[in-house]
């Protein structure tokens, strides 16, 4: 089935990848909305539903950052994934939240985590961590924290000198 | 809190008696929003103007802790993402991690999960009565819902040794085979709950107050649904047929009778209607499951770099190597002892890739975009909770209705706050 959609695919797309039972197909930042407006209203392909959205950090590459788009045809039931490559210096991607709404929380996240800036999200907050958090702590260069943290010059002590008072 | 200064003038200048909304919070500490959740609503009365569900009061790091242990070591966090769902949890990153191995579960060990998982659902759906209707006033359906819940985490107890959080399905299968006397308590259950299931209709389903609180309340159409992400029962209550059991079967699925309950309303009603006819679903699943037991079979790979290298036993603080293992590796063999300690400290090699798996869980679609590097542990775990992406939805339900209704509403979501921050 992943063999017969990524034929399908290669006849639109340059870059498509298939492995494990999954197709990948790999566009520019530039190309990014039109690929998904492409996959989302085409009937053969009829890409509804925007599954998930995440990154990955690989800081020695370059690109330095990979988004991934998991895209879901409730008709069709089949599945497509979607990656952009993102350069570490400045971190921007353009936004889909106007072609998927779902976008907007998973956009939130990665840019929580990761310090990814998505052009055009209409409330481009920090959305699992406070605020006023510093640093991004899914890329792999974050210190771990451990006993310091960051969080309004809060210190934990070791477990040994905690009290109970 | 923002609300009118008590020196405020009671008209503008233009003489109009001032109209001004009233902001408030609701959450994160509060008896109905399910854990941590807090609301910012705009309220003019009591009718929600704006509704802005803030999270994250529950993040703990799973996804980045997971970047830091074994590839086994990862099933222990996971399954305490969606505290409610932890069977699917595991089974969500087992299926991808085994995906990126090449490697499939034993037939016995996939009948097994099937089993666990279906018991999981009724066990959620329990929660979600209870809770739902503790929230709505119905104090005697949540001491119902948590009393069979109980029966099921008993069966849980006795073959994984824990109430919640199993860690029991692994990499490569189960870590345990169940024993008959999980068997019997199962059937045991299977005799009980369809009475009881009959037992909430007859409460519930004609009863004004719940009608009148349920019906028309916390509407999402199907082009919402789909657009903001939406999947499990509030999907399928909007009427689209969507359940990844059937869609993409994972696990063996596509071999278990069963039937994916539909409704059209898109209301609140209509989401308990589907959850209480998905516990009869789960139900026929579980039984099918049982005939399936009968054969005996092993529940793991053979594989010794995939199997963890211990014959387990449960004790009362949960499973732990058994007696005769620790004496065999301390006293009999030092290979033994070698292959123990490296499958322990570093345990499974994956190849590089990635995968996306995802499971239908009690909640919808919950998926694991998981990517390794060819190293001993997870370069990438991204948990795609979807209690996470179906609370995107409140403030479409809510907003517009009265802040009653809100609750309700968030009820029909039934969000898990451990899931949603991870």
């Amino acid at each position: 089935m992943a063999a017969e959609l990524a034929d399908r695919m290669r006849e639109r797309f340059s870059d498509v990848l298939v492995a494990r039972d999954e197709v990948t197909i790999v566009v520019g930042l530039d190309d990014l909305h039109e690929v998904l407006t492409t996959l989302r209203d085409d009937p053969e392909l009829s890409f509804d539903f925007l599954s998930s959205l995440t990154a990955t950090d690989w800081p020695r590459q370059d690109p330095r950052f990979w988004v991934a788009y998991e895209l879901r045809s409730m008709r069709a039931r089949h599945r497509i994934r979607l990656k952009v490559g993102v350069s570490g210096s400045d971190p921007h991607i353009p936004s889909v939240t106007a072609l998927f709404p779902t976008a907007n929380w998973h956009e939130r996240e990665v840019f929580d985590f990761y310090g990814i800036v998505f052009d055009g999200h209409p409330d481009l907050t920090r959305i699992l961590l406070p605020d006023d958090w510093e640093g991004f702590p899914l890329r792999k260069d974050e210190e771990l924290g451990g006993v310091n943290t960051r969080y309004h010059g809060a210190f934990i002590p070791p477990v040994d000198q905690r009290t109970t008072t | 809190m923002q609300g009118t200064p008590t020196d405020a003038p009671l008209r503008d200048p233009s003489g109009e008696i001032r109209q001004e909304t009233m902001i408030i919070n609701m959450g994160p500490q509060h008896p109905s929003t399910h854990g941590v959740l807090r609301l910012l609503l705009e309220l003019d009365g009591e009718t929600v103007i704006t509704c802005k569900p803030i999270v994250g009061y529950l993040h703990t790091g799973i996804e980045k802790n997971t970047e830091y242990r074994t590839w086994m070591q990862g099933i222990t966090y996971v399954t305490r993402a969606d505290y409610l769902s932890p069977f699917f949890n595991e089974l969500g990153y087992c299926l991808a991690v085994e995906r990126l191995l090449g490697i499939e579960a034993p037939s016995r060990a996939q009948v097994i999960r099937v089993l666990f998982c279906e018991l999981n659902r009724i066990s959620s759906h329990l929660v979600w009565l209870a809770t739902g209707g503790l929230e709505l006033g119905a104090v005697s359906v949540m001491l119902y819902g948590f009393r069979e819940r109980e029966v099921l985490m008993d069966v849980f107890e006795s073959v994984t040794g824990l109430r919640m959080n199993h860690a029991y399905i692994r990499i490569g299968g189960v870590i345990m085979d169940i024993d008959e006397d999980g068997v019997d308590k199962i059937r045991t259950f299977l005799r009980m709950m369809p009475g009881r299931i009959d037992e909430f209709e007859s409460l519930l389903s004609e009863n004004p107050i719940w009608v009148e609180r349920n019906r028309g309340v916390g509407i999402l159409s199907e082009a919402d649904a789909l657009s903001l992400g939406v999947t499990g029962p509030m999907l399928r209550a909007a009427g689209v047929p969507a359940d990844l059991r059937k869609d993409m079967p994972y696990g063996g699925y596509e071999t278990y009778d069963f039937d994916v309950p539909i409704r059209s309303e898109a209301d609140a009603y209509a989401r308990y209607i589907i959850r209480l006819d998905e516990m009869r679903q789960s139900m026929r699943i579980v039984e099918q499951c049982l005939e399936r037991l009968e054969r005996p079979g092993p529940v793991m790979v053979e594989d010794p770099k995939v199997r963890w290298p211990s014959q387990l036993e449960v004790g009362p603080d949960g499973i732990g190597n058994s007696e005769a293992y620790v004496r065999h590796i301390m006293e009999v063999s030092m290979e033994a002892l070698i292959h123990h300690f490296k499958m322990v400290t570093q345990g499974v090699e994956v190849p590089p890739g990635e995968v996306y798996q995802a499971v239908e869980s009690p909640r919808g679609e919950l998926g694991f975009y998981v990517v390794s590097d060819g190293e001993h542990r997870p370069y990438r775990v991204k948990i795609r909770d979807p209690s996470f992406v179906n609370l995107q939805a409140t403030p479409i339900m809510v907003e517009g209705s009265l802040i009653a209704d809100a609750i309700a509403s968030i009820a029909s979501i039934d969000p898990v706050m451990g899931g949603v921050d991870r």
